[in-house]
């Protein structure tokens, strides 16, 4: 059995120690490219949204490359999410694919159900091999998701930022071909303590908080990497989801993080009481808890024709007004021109950057 | 004379204007881009300066518009900005208690809203280009109209007949079954101004508070049609102004005055021997990097290459040295 899944970020460095662990060969899905994204477009609906041609392409792309067997995630509710595996499934089996799709359900709150779904996977695993594999794999996520920090952090505050970028790539390079925990200890400290050392400049930098639609706040490629774009313009961002936030509050209900699921959600409350599918009230919520902790600016994105986030984007309005923070929402689809993108993203830290001037400015007025 | 040179190098029109010390504008000039930035950037130049009698000393060059990296590599740009931004900074700088910019050109179509002279939000139409300049150039050539005479004939109308505005194809196949029934064309033009203007209100500056002075720009604010159009919608003044259709360009103008004179700095202007002499040409090749496969263009003068993008990694773009991105400060 040669199994394949669906790319999402650096997650996938996870996933495949996870699959790893439970003694099954993996293929890896190929880096999306143009390419990936051009075969999604090709056999998934026009309709769909961006997520679901980019898995599509990355499936073809991975039995392409011998991969046999695709775990996907399931998914219940309004959002198109839930009916994901079943179109894919039928859209490669359509085009000729002979292969075994295996639907992980997220588990109503109970954590044997997710290991029994994992057992099935994996046969000739043993009860402790597995709960090992999952340890394993939380460790890699957890560790991929400080690095992803530091460089939100660092790369804003940097002089030479191809450097900074470079560091990354590698650190994350390297946690991938770790293969057990002393090795994912030892591996990233040098290059984070080495990205630590760069010479910083003195500039102003602005805080913005990324929110949205999961996959595309997870995947670079399906939202023009954002985070280094805005990195480069001096902008250090916080998402609102981590890949381990979501694992935690979606699989195991809470058990292994603090989480600040129902915090955000109060924040959403004044707003939008009701779960309108994907991350649609977290996204209201997220908007209002950046506002009050103080952040310059909020943006929101997610791929074109998403409903969740629609709903969320004509409540950010409001929040807009009321918490007196600068919203700005950027849908992504499949053209290739990222201009039309830097000049908003531009033009977006432009204004928060004279805003954030001008306030300054009438601040040391009154105190004179 | 001392004066600052803007320029925007826009999908349809490149812009140029000189601004002298005391911000006034001196000399504008209004060219079709017709595909070629280089060209545009070139013929455009020599023709602003024509315009002037006298020498002139330029000591300071900013860049707005899609070509605004193009044009800064050709000209030595000591500021490179957005649209958003240029715009909201003529405009201010003319109109010090602008409220809503209502900016409209060839491709894109935006709205600003303004706060004592300092941008508190904007929009920008997303994927569709209906209600644009482009828009309004096919139309007018189907009914058999030069564009210049498109707003007078429009006003000339009594009883404007009522299109489709949610989409531009639509509003199109209305516009001609409109036409079929034997409508006057001055009341199908109005017709036309008036869904034009449904479908920026609901597209662009959806959800937006419109407050005065609002102040319409970009080069179809050149269209009478338009303007009464938006009053009639919004029910009140709606303010053009004098350079309306190079307000880009002022905007540049001005950023790269504050700049140059506020940081004491030198300008990194080119001057003519650069920029007239060479021979620019940009080549482009696909780099085999990774399999993103992208197109890397590459601005030459004289064979030697000031100047890479297109590359998502970056990696030729960085090459030079100093990037083009770096360029973004604020004044």
């Amino acid at each position: 059995m040669k199994v394949t899944y669906p790319a999402m970020g650096n997650t996938g460095i996870a996933i495949k120690a996870l699959l790893k662990g439970l003694k099954l060969e993996v293929v890896p899905p190929p880096p999306i490219t143009r390419n990936t994204i051009a075969l999604g477009v090709k056999y998934a609906p026009e309709f769909a949204c961006m997520p679901l041609k980019i898995n599509v392409g990355n499936f073809i792309e991975a039995l392409d490359r011998g991969a046999d067997t695709i775990v996907m995630a399931g998914g219940w509710g309004p959002c198109r999410f839930g009916y994901y595996a079943q179109v894919e499934r039928e859209i490669l089996r359509d085009l000729g694919y002979d292969f075994k799709m295996v639907i992980l359900e997220a588990p109503d709150f109970k954590l044997s159900e997710l290991f029994s779904q994992l057992r099935a996977l994996a046969e000739n695993v043993s009860f402790i091999e597995a709960v090992r594999a999952v340890k394993f794999a939380w460790h890699k996520l957890r560790t991929v998701e400080i690095v992803e920090r530091k460089r939100e952090y660092f790369l804003p505050r940097v002089k030479d930022k191809e450097e900074a970028e470079k560091l990354y790539t590698r650190c994350l390079e390297a946690l991938d071909r770790a293969n057990n925990k002393e090795e994912v200890d030892k591996a990233w400290p040098e290059y984070m303590a080495e990205l630590e050392r760069l010479e910083r400049h003195d500039e102003e930098i602005l805080k913005i908080g990324l929110l949205g639609e999961i996959y595309t706040v997870l995947e670079p490629a399906s939202n023009y990497n954002i985070v280094s774009h805005l990195g480069r313009l001096n902008v250090e961002v916080t998402r609102n989801i981590y890949a381990s936030s979501w694992v935690n509050d979606h699989l195991l209900g809470g058990m292994l993080l603090k989480s600040d699921h129902k915090h955000i959600i109060k924040c959403a409350y004044p707003y939008l009481k009701y779960w309108v599918g994907g991350h649609g009230q977290e996204s209201v919520g997220s908007a209002v808890d950046f506002a009050r902790k103080g952040y310059d600016g909020v943006i929101q994105i997610g791929p074109l024709t998403c409903m969740p986030e629609i709903v969320a984007q004509s409540i950010l309005h409001e929040v807009k007004a009321r918490e007196g923070i600068p919203c700005m929402t950027l849908y992504f689809d499949e053209h290739a021109a990222d201009a039309g993108i830097a000049t908003r993203l531009e033009a977006f830290v432009d204004m928060l950057k004279r805003q954030k001037q001008r306030e300054r400015k009438m601040v040391k007025e009154r105190i004179i | 004379m001392i004066c600052y040179l803007g320029v925007d190098i826009g999908s349809v029109s490149s812009n140029f204007v000189l601004v002298d010390q005391r911000g006034k504008v001196r000399e504008k000039i209004y060219l079709r881009t017709q595909g070629n930035p280089v060209k545009a950037i070139r013929e455009g130049y020599m023709k602003i300066k024509e315009g002037i009698e006298g020498k002139i000393d330029i000591r300071g060059v900013g860049t707005t518009g899609s070509g605004r990296h193009l044009a800064s590599i050709l000209l030595g740009a000591d500021i490179v900005k957005n649209e958003i931004t240029a715009h909201a900074v003529a405009a201010s700088y003319l109109y010090p208690d602008v409220r809503t910019i209502i900016e409209i050109g060839g491709q894109d179509s935006k709205i600003i809203i303004m706060e004592n002279g300092i941008v508190t939000d904007f929009a920008m139409n997303t994927v569709c280009a209906a209600g644009t300049g482009s828009f309004l150039d096919q139309q007018a050539a189907r009914l058999n109209i030069p564009i210049e005479d498109f707003g007078r004939k429009a006003v000339a109308s009594s009883q404007p007949v009522r299109i489709a505005g949610r989409c531009g194809v639509f509003a199109e196949s209305d516009m001609i079954h409109k036409q079929q029934m034997g409508y006057p064309v001055e009341d199908i033009l109005m017709g036309l101004c008036e869904a034009l203007v449904r479908n920026y209100m609901n597209n662009v500056a959806k959800g937006k508070r419109i407050a005065e002075p609002v102040v319409f720009q970009g080069g179809v604010a050149a269209n009478i049609g338009l303007r009464k159009a938006f009053e009639k919608f919004l029910g009140c003044r709606v303010i053009v102004p004098e350079h309306y259709n190079v307000m880009g360009a002022i905007g540049a103008a001005i950023l790269a005055k504050e700049y140059v004179e506020g940081y004491g700095r030198r300008s990194l202007f080119k001057g003519d021997d650069f920029i007239l002499t060479g021979d620019f040409v940009s080549q482009s090749f696909t780099c085999n990097g990774c399999a993103n496969l992208c197109e890397v263009v590459c601005i030459k003068r004289d064979d030697t290459p000031l100047a890479y993008w297109g590359d998502r990694c970056l990696r030729w773009e960085s090459s030079l040295g100093r990037g083009s991105r770096e360029n973004l400060k604020v004044v």
